[in-house]
């Protein structure tokens, strides 16, 4: 299993995103944006967290013009897995390649904290060793993970079990930190191969550190 | 030449900058507001004095970067 994790200027999550999968017993390889093609032997491509280009302009966008983005469009749309945390959920909207975009949180914090998290939909490959409606805690620490899509594209998510994860309190029930719409914190593409999500699952890997929940979202991958 | 461009939140995207400004202004009890919408100008100088390539150009710039139409419309206003 071999994971590649993009590194713009300004992501500071890959090293930690590194050092989950490879907790898991993965090979990783971080790749420069200028790259203008993905590994070949990747079974994963990870966009990190972090702060892209400065969040400048709006978060993610100037980070799709990268070279390496072309590269993982085209990776992508061979069916080539890929999962964008926090920032990488910003690009990967900005990119098109998952839909919706995040907007400014609700009440305009900067939000860093713990948060439970409902799993809505496991017939895709992150979520596969988890059941719907198990929770998992997992830290959020963003600005703009306000999750936005108009109503015929949420309509379209629902149709396809396109939705991942929503935000929720410790007994389930719908807690929303930041404004998305329906508290949505995580979603795929039609096709089950593009995933993003705001909260760190990568920063979930170790009970004395709050917790382990992480483990399972990401063995998920390592097990297709 | 010159092109300002404004480019703001949808009408019907909650704009939470515009709704904290609106609180503040009637704090400050300017109760006439009633309502704030907060965007972005950019301001582009431009090394052509054709109107219709720099429109046609600046509309592409907005299309493909200066905003994202998923939640944000643009209106470019060209000065010469």
């Amino acid at each position: 299993m071999k994971v590649t994790i993009l590194q713009f200027p300004g992501t500071n999550c890959e090293y930690d995103t590194q050092h989950a999968f490879e907790s898991l017993g993965a090979t990783t390889e971080i790749l420069w944006h200028k790259a203008d093609t993905v590994p070949a032997d990747t079974d994963l491509l990870v966009v990190a967290g972090g702060f892209s280009y400065g969040d400048y302009l709006r978060s993610g966008a100037i980070a799709k013009f990268s070279p390496v983005m072309k590269a993982v469009k085209v990776y992508a749309d061979k069916g080539g897995k890929v999962l964008g945390i926090c920032n990488g959920f910003q690009v990967l909207t900005e990119a098109g390649l998952l839909p919706g975009a995040l907007k400014r949180n609700e009440h305009l914090h900067f939000l860093s904290k713990h948060h439970n998290l409902k799993v809505v939909n496991n017939d895709n490959v992150f979520l596969e060793k988890l059941a719907c409606g198990n929770i998992v805690n997992v830290p959020i620490a963003h600005h703009d993970g306000n999750y936005y899509i108009d109503e015929a594209g949420l309509k379209e998510l629902y149709a396809n079990n396109q939705v991942l994860l929503q935000y929720c309190d410790k007994d389930g029930n719908i807690s929303n930190p930041n404004g998305s719409v329906d508290a949505i914190a995580g979603v795929c593409n039609k096709e089950k191969t593009v995933f993003g999500l705001m909260p760190h699952p990568e920063r979930a890997m170790e009970t004395l550190l709050g917790s382990n929940d992480g483990v399972k979202m990401l063995q998920g991958f390592l097990s297709a | 030449m010159k092109a300002i461009v404004n480019v703001s939140l949808k009408a019907g995207v909650l704009d939470s900058q515009g709704k904290a400004v609106h609180h503040a202004l009637h704090s400050l009890h300017f109760d006439d507001v009633s309502d704030v919408r907060v965007g972005k100008q950019i301001v582009l100088k431009l090394n052509t004095t054709d109107k219709e390539k720099a429109m046609a150009d600046v509309t592409k710039m907005c299309e493909e970067l200066l905003a994202n139409t998923v939640i944000e419309d643009y209106e470019i206003e060209l000065l010469s």
